[in-house]
């Protein structure tokens, strides 16, 4: 296992190292891609000199409250989803589809309701988040094994006991896999609402910076999104294996 | 007929809350849905319309198909060698969780304004999922398919035609119906910052203008297009599904 992970930063590596080479070597143009090394620098700079803290700390706070609520109401949903054969029976199919409509364009529709600033980023990141969190709360609590709730009867347990002494404990794994769903689809969809109409945050500033062929700023801070959406992502899908890997014995 | 039921009481619920919303944010601000459909048939009545609907929808067909085409060839490719599936994996799968509209204008100086930028922003969207859905079924394939394809000494083209894509047809049927909504997006999202033309540039254009009632029009005619093509795809699959699972 270890191995192949070295390897894959390997080949990234490698890609890098390419990119690197094509630059220099004058067959990227400087006005298309800059050089991986200036990007570098870039991002170095503007860390450096705090001009952009505030955004990136606007966009983290939107992420982690769209995240948090997300896993919130999608665990609540599925729990009262899971629990009622009919409203299941009537949201399941929706659910299916549910990924295929491009949620984005009602971004205004929010605007309007919620007022201009954070909360409509927040909301549509929350509804592009929260149908991972209840498909998963719904897996997960499908799959406790039947003996584990015959227990819980047996030991004569409260509602509320075998809430948190069986089944969530059962279905742990599979909440964490929608919980790490749940959290890339808010940075995507954070970063997405910024970009498309906003005025604050990193998307916005890499827009901004767009707009005014700003390409060292806007490469540097795209190199900044890439590299904390990786650690975040990997760092999750780590404990998630960790978590599968329980599962198993 | 009982099946039918539940969902159409939750649609029912889902309009009926879409009309509380437009009675509590006031007349003029959402309009309800029964204005947004006559608005949308009142839209459907202008050339302009399927111009705009001609655009995006070659753009995305293109978009589906290459990604298709990619992503099925590199599934395949994954699939195959272990080694290089366990290696590339990962970084497909990183790449699917960026926030792929910042690399927009990347794709934008490579590809410069136009047809182009939307169909690689619809590719870059759609490929991850189908090429990782399809080295899942690759790896999953029944061991006996390799021993015979073996024995009766196929050529790797073989192999690839004739056993390995008629046995994943199931998940290739999965794969695209996820493919098409994420090429959908990407194509509509291209649209909205580099064209003048298709959904995704009258959507923008209307949400400059803070004119919701044409936002939520052109938004229920994408939703309703892609409910009904999913919904169709997920039919094909079952269907598939429990034939190959019949025999």
């Amino acid at each position: 296992m270890k191995h192949r992970g070295l390897a894959s930063i390997g080949i990234v590596a490698g890609l890098v190292a390419a990119l690197q080479a094509a630059c220099q070597a004058g067959l990227v143009k400087h006005s298309v891609v800059l050089a991986p090394s200036e990007m570098a620098a870039s991002l170095w700079e503007l860390l450096r000199s705090g001009a952009f803290t505030h955004a990136i700390w606007v966009t983290l706070t939107n992420v982690a409250l769209s995240a948090a609520i997300a896993i919130a109401a999608g665990f609540a949903i599925g729990v009262a989803l899971h629990s009622s054969r009919f409203l299941r029976r009537g949201v399941e199919p929706y659910l299916a589809s549910y990924y295929a409509v491009p949620t984005f364009i009602f971004y205004p529709v929010f605007i309007v309701l919620l007022g201009v600033g954070s909360a409509p980023i927040i909301a549509i990141a929350v509804l592009l988040a929260i149908v991972a969190m209840i498909t998963a709360t719904l897996t997960g609590l499908d799959r406790i094994p039947g003996v584990l709730t015959k227990t819980a009867k047996i030991l004569r347990l409260s509602p509320v006991k075998q809430a948190f002494l069986v089944q969530l404990p059962a279905a742990a794994p599979y909440l964490f896999t929608g919980a790490r769903l749940a959290v890339a689809y808010s940075f995507i969809g954070v970063i997405a609402s910024e970009f498309i109409l906003s005025g604050e945050g990193m998307g916005y500033a890499i827009a901004y910076a767009y707009n005014n062929f700003d390409n060292r700023t806007m490469y540097g801070l795209m190199l900044l999104i890439i590299i904390v959406v990786t650690v975040v992502n990997a760092g999750l899908g780590a404990l998630d294996r960790r978590l599968q890997s329980r599962l198993g014995r | 007929m009982r099946n039918a039921l539940p969902p159409l009481v939750v649609a029912l619920a889902f309009l009926a809350g879409w009309q509380l919303l437009h009675g509590m944010a006031g007349a003029d601000t959402i309009s309800s849905p029964a204005e947004t459909v006559a608005f949308l048939a009142r839209m459907m009545g202008t050339a302009h319309f399927w111009l705009d609907v001609g655009e995006t929808g070659v753009a995305f067909l293109w978009a589906l198909l290459l990604s298709m085409a990619f992503g099925i060839f590199l599934g395949v490719v994954l699939g195959l060698s272990s080694t290089a599936g366990e290696v590339v994996e990962p970084i497909l799968v990183n790449f699917y969780a960026l926030p792929k509209v910042t690399l927009y204008p990347l794709v934008l100086l490579a590809f410069g304004l136009g047809m182009s930028a939307k169909v690689a922003f619809g590719v870059m969207h759609g490929l991850v999922p189908i090429a990782l859905l399809t080295r899942n079924a690759v790896t999953q394939l029944k061991p006996v398919y390799w021993r015979t394809a073996k024995v009766m000494r196929l050529t790797s083209a073989e192999v690839a035609f004739r056993v390995i894509l008629p046995a994943i047809v199931p998940e290739l049927v999965a794969g695209t119906r996820i493919g098409f909504s994420l090429s959908l997006l990407g194509v509509l999202i291209g649209e909205m910052f580099a064209s003048k033309r298709g959904l995704g540039f009258a959507a923008v254009n209307a949400m400059g203008l803070g004119d919701i009632r044409t936002i939520l029009a052109i938004g229920t005619f994408l939703a309703v297009f892609a409910v009904v093509a999913n919904s169709g795809m997920l039919c094909l699959e079952r269907a598939l599904r429990h034939r190959s699972a019949g025999r």
